[in-house]
Order: structure tokens, then sequence, then C-alpha cells
């Protein structure tokens, strides 16, 4: 069972700028390694990522091996009204997890 | 049942297709100049030929690293965030790794700021470099450069 957990403050004031981190398990295998017998060991990767605030996007990331291991991206919004926020990340191996979070604004 | 003249011959030619390929795969080609030129064709894949300047990008990582599996990395944009004037995309190169290709992140004027952390990996000592995609259609980098003491992504050391 993927993990995810977010960092964001649950109240803001309005046009206030909050940070937002988002974490999510994963081993983010690079493709480039090797077992001990020589085989290299298959891409497994979160590719891209995309937070939507109340159904509008604000923040989207394509990821590559270089990303490390439970990879995470901290990134900022304007509070613009009281909702929620999506994150969703999608990957290799028809990976996909969805997490939300929601935040009221005053 | 296979003859002394037999085995002899045939060892012979194992040893000379073996002798063939070893030459062949010392010709390794300059893997050094090969990632420099893959990561000047990423990045003139981001910016389709246009003029790449130096300034307003902060790249901030240790300039040291103990482990380049997981090194903090964190771009600020010196540039308003407004519907007119905003950061488009910012998009993370190293010079080192097997891909040159780190991060591509897409931001808007509802970010408020344009500031960007994670954590990435880094194979080798080098230069990382980071490329900000203005509204206005400009682009920006800045580079800085490290030391990695614990490589990443390759146990047995650089290919």
């Amino acid at each position: 069972m993927a993990r995810a957990i977010i960092t964001m403050p649950a109240a803001a004031r309005r046009g206030e700028i909050i940070e937002i981190k988002a974490l999510v398990a994963h081993s983010m295998e690079t493709g480039f390694r090797r077992t001990q017998y020589g085989d290299l060991i298959p891409r497994d990767i979160i590719t891209r990522f995309v937070c939507t605030y109340n159904g509008a996007q604000i923040f989207s990331a394509e990821l590559h091996p270089a990303i490390a291991a439970n990879p995470l991206l901290a990134f900022s919004t304007v509070a613009t009204e009281s909702g929620t926020i999506t994150f969703r990340w999608s990957g290799d191996n028809g990976y996909a997890v969805t997490e939300t979070a929601s935040i009221l604004v005053e | 049942m296979t003859t002394r003249r037999e085995f002899l011959v045939l060892a012979c030619g194992a040893a000379s297709i073996t002798a063939a390929t070893r030459s062949e795969a010392q010709l390794v080609p300059n893997q050094e100049a090969l990632r420099k030129a893959a990561l000047r064709e990423a990045i003139r894949k981001v910016t389709g030929g246009a003029p790449l300047s130096r300034g307003r990008v902060k790249l901030d990582l240790p300039p040291l690293i103990d482990n380049g599996n997981a090194v903090p990395l964190s771009v600020t944009v010196e540039n308003p965030m407004t519907n007119a004037d905003h950061v488009k995309a910012i998009h993370i190169f190293t010079e080192k790794n097997p891909q040159p290709y780190v991060l591509s992140a897409y931001l808007g004027p509802r970010a408020g700021r344009a500031r960007l952390a994670t954590r990435v990996r880094i194979a080798d000592s080098g230069t990382v470099t980071a490329v900000a995609q203005l509204s206005d259609g400009s682009f920006w980098s800045d580079s800085a450069e490290v030391v990695v003491t614990l490589s990443a992504c390759l146990e047995e050391g650089l290919i």
C-alpha cells in the first residue's frame, strides 16, 4: 500500500501563500542498477505528479530516475478559497496514488 | 569424439573471437563528452534554441555531498508570479548522471512565489543546472558545482 504524506496548513487567510510538501513512499528504481548476477533491475519510477486545487491544476512535475527514493516535492500556492487539494502520482507498472487534503480559507 | 586436431582448431577460433570482442570493448566512447552532449541536447530541447541567460534563478544545494542518493535541492526564481509575468516551468539537469534529466516542474501564477524543493540523486562530482522558463518566453539559468563522495545510481562506480 502506497503511503503519502502531505504537509500543509489546515487553515489560511485569503491571499496567503502557503507551502505544500508532498511525499510518497516509492523506491524509484532507476533502471541502471544491477543484481549480484549482473542482470539489470528494470526501471520502476514515478513519472508524473499533478496537484489540483478545487479541480484546477496548480502544479505538475515530470520525474526522472534522478529523483531520490520516496520523492518529496515542496512548492507553494495562494490560498484562494476553502476546498480540497488533490495530489496524484502516477508512474511505471500502472502505479497511481491519489491523496487529498482540505484547507479552510477565511 | 573430437580429435586433438579438431580441438586445437576450435580452441584457436574461440580465442581469436574473444580477442576480437575484447579489442572492440576497449574502444569505449568518451563517456564524458557523450554526457556533456546529452546535457546540451536536453537543455536545447527545453529552450528550443532560445538564448539562455544567467541570473534571476538561484539553485541551492550543498557544495559537498556525503551521500549522492538523496541530495536536498531547491530552486528559487526572482520573478513576480502575476498573470502577466510569471514562471512557467523549472527544469533541473545534471551533468554526470546516466541521463541529464532530473525534474521538470510546471507552475503558474497561482503558485504565489517561484520556489521549488526536492531531493535528487547525483552520480558524480560535476555541475547541476536549473533552467527557468518565464511567461514572456525568456530562459534563465543557474549552475552549481558539487563534490560527491558516495555516488548514487551505480553501485560499482561510474560506467
